[in-house]
C-alpha cells in the first residue's frame, strides 16, 4: 500500500491530488501517516513509532489507522494495484 | 527576440457573469513573447466591458449581429480593415463562427487570416450531432436527442429518466427534474437560441474541461486540462485548477488526430461514477478560462495567431500542474461620452 506518487502534501496538512485537482486537509497526525505511506514504511514500523510517540493503545491505533487508510483509498489517494 | 508586429481583431469582449473569451485571449496576446500586438476589439453591444478596457484594447468597432447576414459583416470588416489593416481575426462566439467560416476566403483576399475549423468539423461536433460524433470516433458521450416541440417532451421518458439536461443550440443548459420543468426550460431556451433543443442524459459526476489547439493536420499543438472548482449558477467556471490527468490528454489527442481539428477548442467532460470521462460538448473556439493555459505555460492565443499567419509552431506538452485561476468582478468608471461614442458611431 502506497500513497500515489504524485500526491503533494504540505507541512500544514494540505493534500493535493494533481490527477483530478481534488484537495483535502488532514490534521498533524494525518500528515505524519501520509508521509510514512509516501516513504513506503511497513505498518509494523508505523505502529511502533506512533505507540512510542503518542499515548494510544495498539487496538485503538489499528482501528483509527484502518479508518484513515480507507478514507485515503476512497479518495483515490492510495495506489490500488496492490 | 524580434517581435513580429501584428494587428489582431478579437470578439467576445463581454467579460460578464457568463463571459466571452475575448478579454482573456487578449491578455494572452499581450503577453506573447514573439508578437508585438495591436488589438482591435469587435463588439456587438455597447455594454461589453472589453470596449472600455483601453489598456489592453487599442480600438473597438461594433460589428453586425450574425442575423444581419455575411454581406453586412464583410462590408463592416472591409471598412475596419481600411483603417486598421488587420492581419488576424480571432472570433470567439459560437454563434458568429459560421459567418466567419463562410467569409474565410473573402477575408483572405483582404489579407486577413484566421485559424478556424472547417464547416464540416464545425457541424460534425455540434451538440445536435454529438451521438453520431461519439459513435464515429469511439468517444463516450451521454445519450441525447434533438427535439423541436414541447409535445415531444412527454414521450422522452421512453428513452430518458429524470433528471435530464435541456440544452440550447448554442448556449444555455438547465437540469429538469420533471416534464413541467423540461417544458419550461424548452420554452425559455428556445426563445433565446432557437430550435432544436437538445435533451441530454444527466451524468452524475465531476466536471472537467480541457482546452487545446489543433493544427489541422492531426497534431495537438497544445492541451491544458482543468478541473472546475467554483461554478456559477450559470454553470460557468469562476475558479479552476490545472491538473495532469493523462486520460484527458489522451482523449484530446484522439479527438484532434481523428478529426484533424483546426483551431482552438474546448472539450467539456464529465467524470462519471464509473470513473469514465463522458464528452458533454465540444466548443469550437477558445474558452473564457484560456488565461489559465497562458498562466501555466501554454500561450494558445499566441500559437493560434502564428498558425493563422502560416508560421511553424512547436508542439507544447509541458505545463504547470496545480495552478489555479480565480475570476473576479471589477467595476470600471466610464464616462457617458465613451458610451455615447460607441453607441452612436460604433467605434471607440
Amino acid at each position: 500500500m502506497k500513497i500515489n506518487k504524485n500526491i503533494a502534501i504540505s507541512d500544514t496538512g494540505f493534500v493535493f491530488n494533481p490527477i483530478n485537482g481534488e484537495s483535502y486537509s488532514v490534521n498533524p497526525i494525518g500528515v505524519e501517516i501520509v508521509n510514512f505511506l509516501k516513504e513506503d514504511r511497513p505498518f509494523e514500523e508505523i505502529l511502533k513509532t506512533m505507540l512510542n510517540k503518542y499515548s494510544v493503545d495498539e487496538a485503538t491505533f489499528e482501528k483509527d489507522y484502518a479508518d484513515f487508510v480507507n478514507i485515503l483509498k476512497h479518495h483515490n489517494l492510495i495506489e490500488t494495484n496492490e | 527576440m524580434n517581435k513580429r508586429k501584428v494587428c489582431i481583431a478579437v470578439s467576445g469582449l463581454n467579460a460578464i457573469d457568463s463571459p466571452g473569451p475575448g478579454v482573456a485571449v487578449i491578455r494572452g496576446l499581450r503577453e506573447a513573447k514573439s508578437l508585438d500586438v495591436k488589438i482591435i476589439g469587435l463588439s456587438y453591444e455597447s455594454l461589453e466591458p472589453g470596449i472600455y478596457m483601453h489598456d489592453i484594447i487599442d480600438k473597438t468597432y461594433h460589428i453586425p449581429y450574425p442575423t444581419a447576414g455575411t454581406d453586412a459583416l464583410l462590408a463592416r470588416l472591409d471598412y475596419i480593415n481600411s483603417i486598421e489593416k488587420i492581419d488576424v481575426i480571432i472570433p470567439n462566439f459560437d454563434a458568429e463562427l459560421y459567418s466567419f467560416m463562410k467569409l474565410e476566403d473573402a477575408l483572405k483576399a483582404m489579407n486577413i487570416h484566421m485559424f478556424l475549423p472547417s464547416i464540416e468539423q464545425f457541424e460534425e461536433r455540434h451538440k445536435v450531432n454529438l451521438p453520431e460524433f461519439g459513435k464515429k470516433y469511439d468517444i463516450k458521450v451521454p445519450f441525447s436527442k434533438s427535439i423541436f416541440s414541447t409535445h415531444e417532451i412527454y414521450s422522452l421518458t421512453d428513452d430518458f429518466e429524470f433528471p435530464m439536461v435541456i440544452k440550447g443550440k448554442y448556449y444555455d443548459a438547465s437540469i429538469a427534474y420533471n416534464s413541467e420543468q423540461a417544458k419550461s426550460y424548452f420554452n425559455k431556451i428556445s426563445a433565446k437560441w432557437g430550435l432544436p433543443i437538445v435533451v441530454q442524459q444527466f451524468i452524475h459526476g465531476t466536471e472537467y474541461n480541457i482546452t487545446g489547439l489543433g493544427d489541422g493536420k492531426g497534431n495537438t499543438i497544445a492541451a491544458v486540462p482543468m478541473r472546475k472548482q467554483y461554478i456559477t449558477d450559470k454553470g460557468k467556471a469562476w475558479g479552476g485548477i490545472s491538473i495532469e490527468d493523462k486520460k484527458m490528454i489522451a482523449l484530446t489527442h484522439k479527438f484532434v488526430s481523428q478529426t484533424k481539428w483546426r483551431g482552438g477548442f474546448e472539450l467539456e467532460l464529465m467524470k462519471g461514477q464509473d470513473n469514465e470521462f463522458y464528452l458533454l460538448e465540444i466548443n469550437p473556439r477558445i474558452p473564457a478560462w484560456i488565461y489559465l493555459a497562458v498562466g501555466v505555460g501554454q500561450n494558445i492565443p499566441e500559437a493560434l495567431v502564428k498558425l493563422a499567419l502560416g508560421e511553424e509552431v512547436e508542439v507544447m506538452t509541458e505545463y504547470a500542474v496545480g495552478k489555479m485561476f480565480i475570476r473576479y468582478a471589477w467595476d470600471m468608471i466610464v464616462s457617458i461620452e465613451e458610451f455615447q461614442q460607441i453607441s452612436t458611431v460604433g467605434e471607440l
